[in-house]
């Protein structure tokens, strides 16, 4: 369990073994896997099969400006014709039709457009405490969706000034971004 | 192109509905639309399902669904556009009958989310946006997404977290006046002052519920919906347009453009001044999947100026008997939000409006025959507006 892939796995695995036991205990003794709804005691068939997604995304196109996380800076893709810079980064220029993008590191400083806080966290980061989502705007003027890292979110206001860091993400030790105020 | 009639409409009871699968929702929807055209299957030529499923167990909903309500073998597809799936899926039923493909055309949105846990269904909505470059590093969520509108919103213009409840409190009343509801309480703005966080600044009371429902359309051409109505309801004109998939591709949070350009359209088509869209409806359906919703989607309407929406709210302006009446049948917030229904239910709730048969204490007064529905999917995503009427166009 070096990182969040194998830790998520067996958070999950857990957090469905009880249900599922129950379930199983159920259908071994009555035949059928019939439960009755938790809300209403309507009858309720449970899945016997079970679908794991996990999708393996291409980054061919990208590959630069994802390389570039390991090197402590986050980049976005400049159209070498127009000038157009694009983050999140993309191959290809369709204002121009060329595909002809250069490595535009971006500036780490900017301000905080606006925030919230995750509270009620999806499944697979239900393993997190609550956590702080902004947007920054850079000073290229490109806005940055990432994690901000503070102890106290009521600090926060539109216009803090925030600087970038990209690094391990603490116990899911891989490599991505997040903000702290500058 | 043909003027397009809704001459039945029906629609499920919302909420936690274990006691019914997909199909059964759906027939429930289909079976009230009939009656209430007075039309059978053999009078459908196709049909549209509006579904998003991921939660839901059946993959292929369009062809379950037409089997169980002995549809088949006509054809019937499953549209999706997220939280507008229900509007999106009108918009394709329209056009098969505008272009003279069909005469007559089933539309039915249906959901059935509680068929996943709710951390599930938290995640599968979060990713409901970008998934690559949002959710998979950054964990968003639904109200999340929203929350970032909230919060830019409420630093700009001053309004209170109080405003946002008076939101949710006007469309429980209207959803406890609605026996097909998921919400049949009444709320004070003090218990939903109490709520606990989902995404701060929004609460659970702020936030549409997971809903289970369906909602179906019988639309006709022109040429034949007097075989099943005197008092047909007329799709006027359709309005739409996407936002970017990125959030952070968006410069400000205080509004959708995609509701700016889909209005404006629907406007323009319809001969309403966009400067003054109220004057034109008698009531309309603003997308509150959260409470915020309803307050930046009256600005990107129009139907307020921007800044001051939550000023006619606090006034009581989007009441019956105010400026414009506003989710009179409850909203996504208190009718619930099966998502692929939504839309569709927005549709017959205005249709009964029109023709005045609303259940008592949340019929609008008529005078002026037009109503606006505005149906968002995602956050700004994707959104159809439609200006329905009573008179033929
Ligand atoms: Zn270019």
């Amino acid at each position: 369990m070096k990182t969040v892939i194998l830790k998520l796995k067996r958070f999950l695995d857990g957090l469905f073994e009880d249900p599922l036991k129950l379930v199983d205990d159920v259908t071994d003794s009555s035949g059928l896997p019939v439960v009755p709804d938790q809300k209403t005691g309507d009858p309720i068939w449970v899945d016997v099969r079970e679908i794991r997604m996990r999708y393996t995304i291409p980054i061919k196109g990208v590959y630069p400006y994802i390389d570039s996380l390991r090197k402590g800076r986050l980049a976005a893709a400049k159209c070498r014709s127009c000038g157009k810079i694009y983050f999140p980064p993309q191959k290809d220029c369709p204002r121009c039709r060329v595909s002809d993008m250069e490595v535009h590191y971006l500036s780490p400083e900017g301000e905080l457009v606006t925030w919230t806080v995750i509270n009620v966290k999806p499944l697979s980061f239900m393993h997190h405490k609550d956590y702080v989502v902004g947007i920054v705007r850079l000073r290229d003027g490109i806005n940055v969706l990432a994690w901000i890292d503070i102890d106290d979110p009521a600090k926060l206001d539109v216009g803090v000034r925030m600087r970038l860091v990209v690094d391990k993400r603490p116990d899911e030790n891989y490599i991505t971004y997040w903000f702290k105020p500058a | 192109m043909r003027n397009v009639a809704i001459v039945g409409v029906g629609i499920s009871r919302y909420g936690y509905r274990s006691d019914s699968n997909l199909a059964e929702l759906a027939w429930e929807a289909i079976n009230e639309a009939l009656n209430d055209a007075g039309a059978g299957v053999e009078d459908i030529d196709t049909y549209i399902v509006g579904n998003t499923g991921v939660w839901s167990s059946e993959p292929l909903p369009a062809v379950v669904i037409g089997e169980y309500a002995g549809l088949q073998p006509k054809n019937g597809i499953r549209v999706e556009a997220a939280c507008a799936t229900g509007l999106a899926a009108t918009r394709t039923g329209y056009s098969l009958i505008a272009s003279g493909e069909a005469d007559v055309v089933l539309v039915v949105g249906v959901e059935k989310m509680n068929e996943s846990t709710t951390p599930q269904v938290v995640e599968l909505i979060g990713r409901a946006g970008n998934y690559f470059w949002e959710f998979e590093n950054f964990g968003l969520t639904f109200p999340g997404y929203y929350a970032m509108y909230a919060t830019a919103y409420m630093k700009r213009y001053g309004a209170t977290e109080e405003d946002l409840c008076m939101v949710a409190v006007k469309n429980h009343h209207y959803a406890s006046l609605n026996p097909k509801a998921h919400f049949q309480k009444r709320i004070t703005v003090e218990e939903c002052m109490s709520s606990r966080y989902v995404a701060w600044p929004i609460k659970l009371y702020d936030s549409s519920p997971i809903t289970d429902g369906a909602a179906a359309l019988i639309l006709a051409s022109e040429d034949v919906a007097g075989k099943f109505t005197d008092s047909p309801i007329w799709i006027r004109s359709w309005g739409y347009a996407n936002g970017t998939s990125n959030l952070s591709r968006r410069s400000d949070f205080i509004g959708f453009e995609s509701t700016v350009v889909a209005s404006r359209m629907a406007y323009r088509r319809a001969g309403i001044d966009p400067d003054n869209p109220v004057k034109f409806f008698d009531v309309v359906t603003v997308h509150d999947a959260f409470t915020i919703a309803e307050i930046i989607g009256m600005g990107d309407l129009g139907l307020a100026k921007r800044g001051e929406e939550y000023k006619l709210v606090r006034e009581e302006q989007t009441y019956i008997g105010g400026l414009i009446p506003v989710n009179v049948d409850g909203g996504l917030k208190g009718k619930g939000h099966p998502i692929g229904a939504t839309g569709v239910g927005m549709i017959v709730d205005l249709v009964k409006q029109l023709q005045q048969r609303a259940d008592k204490g949340r019929q609008a007064p008529i005078s002026k025959g037009m109503a606006l529905a505005h149906n968002v999917g995602g956050t700004g995503h994707y959104v159809f507006t439609a200006v329905l009427s009573v008179d033929k166009p």
